[in-house]
């Protein structure tokens, strides 16, 4: 059991804040139409980075919907996150191409480096490693995608002076 | 509603179109194995047991969501049909942890008919030995994931009989686990009711009551499909 309801974050939304008022903007195009879920936590991963459970709450409030209803959709779909994913992420392709060609390797040097394994943040939040299953981009492999940039055929070797150099980290 | 000639195991019936493949049959007393089901809930077709096969297609059909059609020829039971239906229950057992020997509802439970029913004799698959959390949380009721099957009839039933919705599926692969809230342990739901309408819809000892111990667990779940049928919930 993650989110017990009692212990709840320090506040995310606020009337002030743009983020909220963005979202509240994208909530109230929708209607309040149940069917506008997916589009509505799109916008709201998109401002904040991950879905807060104070976002989620909200959302679900003004959809209508009920909250193991949208809990259920956010971790279905890997694309949602309920965590922060860091300022900077490297996603790598842990896909049956991507393996054999040595995601392994490049997971176990950013193991050694920055001591995450996938799904973790650096305590200062600026890296967050994740994983996922084929990208579709095979012919790139081993492929890891760092932010918004697929990086091809990484040699393992580099895996920490081509992340340090994506994220200007020193 | 006009009546329709179809073929069930080489009888020829007559019967309503519009219904479901698994209605007709119940109507006249075939029995087909069933997990997710339950009368007077929407079917999902998520456990696939009640698949059947229809001539013409190649491609099983599972009887409680697909339509009777004119002169349809069904087989309801068959060698292949059988060894699915045996594969199926012994995934069911493999995938969490079904020991009958320490469950409240030994002797009361649908999986452990169902065992019996399809001829399982051993489990082919290796056991996951997942890890599930047994929230007990709640005043009266305990949900123990380790027996649940994820049928989703509580799901279904809280949502669509109930109208409280407290219950969905969370994660996806056998990584799903049922949920209440926004994960939140049952004791401290906002919209459970304690109605106790997933308890007795419940097919194994996922969930029961604490005033029951080992093997005592008796579930009433005739009293829920009466309870729809009172209520006419049309859906
Ligand atoms: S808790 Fe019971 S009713 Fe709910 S999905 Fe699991 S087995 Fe089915
Ligand atoms: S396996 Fe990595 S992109 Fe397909
Ligand atoms: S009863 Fe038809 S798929 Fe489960």
């Amino acid at each position: 059991m993650t989110g017990s309801t009692k212990t709840e974050e320090p506040k995310i939304l606020n009337a002030d804040d743009s983020r909220t008022k963005l979202l509240n903007a994208a909530i109230k195009k929708s209607k309040g139409r149940p069917d506008a879920l997916i589009q509505v936590l799109h916008t709201a991963q998109g401002m904040f980075g991950y879905l807060p459970l104070e976002v989620i709450r909200h959302i679900a409030h003004a959809l209508h919907l009920p909250a193991s209803r949208v809990y259920g959709v956010v971790t279905f779909y890997h694309f949602f996150s309920l965590k922060q994913k860091g300022e900077h992420t490297c996603l790598v392709c842990t896909g049956t191409a991507c393996y054999v060609k040595g995601a392994q390797e490049i997971l176990d040097q950013i193991e050694d480096h920055y001591h995450l394994k996938p799904g973790q943040v650096t305590e200062d939040n600026k890296l967050g490693i994740q994983v996922a299953r084929c990208l579709g981009a095979c012919g790139l492999a081993p492929a890891v995608v760092i932010d918004d940039e697929v990086i091809p055929k990484l040699n393992p070797e580099d895996t920490q002076s081509v992340i340090d150099s994506k994220t200007g980290a020193a | 509603m006009s009546k329709i000639s179809i073929t069930i195991n080489d009888e020829p019936y007559k019967v309503e179109s519009g219904q479901t493949i698994m209605e007709a049959c119940k109507e006249h007393n075939i029995k087909i194995p069933s997990m997710c089901h339950f009368d007077g809930l929407t079917d999902v077709g998520a456990c696939r047991l009640c698949l059947v096969e229809i001539e013409g297609q190649s491609k099983l059909l599972p009887s409680c969501t697909t339509q009777v059609e004119p002169n349809q020829k069904i087989r309801t039971h068959s060698d292949r049909l059988s060894g699915h239906r045996q594969m199926i229950t012994e995934l069911f057992f493999s995938e969490r942890n079904h020991v009958c020997a320490v469950c409240v509802a030994n002797g009361n439970c649908e999986l452990q008919d169902l065992a019996t029913e399809v001829g399982m004799k051993h489990v082919r698959f290796p056991y996951l030995f997942q890890e599930c959390e047994v929230d007990a949380s709640h005043a009266m009721f305990v949900i123990d994931h380790n027996r649940c099957i994820m049928c989703t009839r509580c799901v279904r039933v809280c949502s669509e009989v109930e109208g409280a919705h407290n219950w969905d599926v969370k994660n996806r692969g056998y990584k799903v686990r049922i949920i209440s809230d926004f994960d939140t342990p049952w004791g401290e739901s906002e919209s459970c009711t304690s109605c106790r309408k997933c308890v007795e819809v419940c097919p194994t000892g996922s969930l029961w009551s604490k005033d029951k111990a080992q093997g005592q667990s008796k579930k009433n779940p005739q009293m829920i499909k009466d309870l729809i049928e009172k209520r006419k919930v049309n859906l």
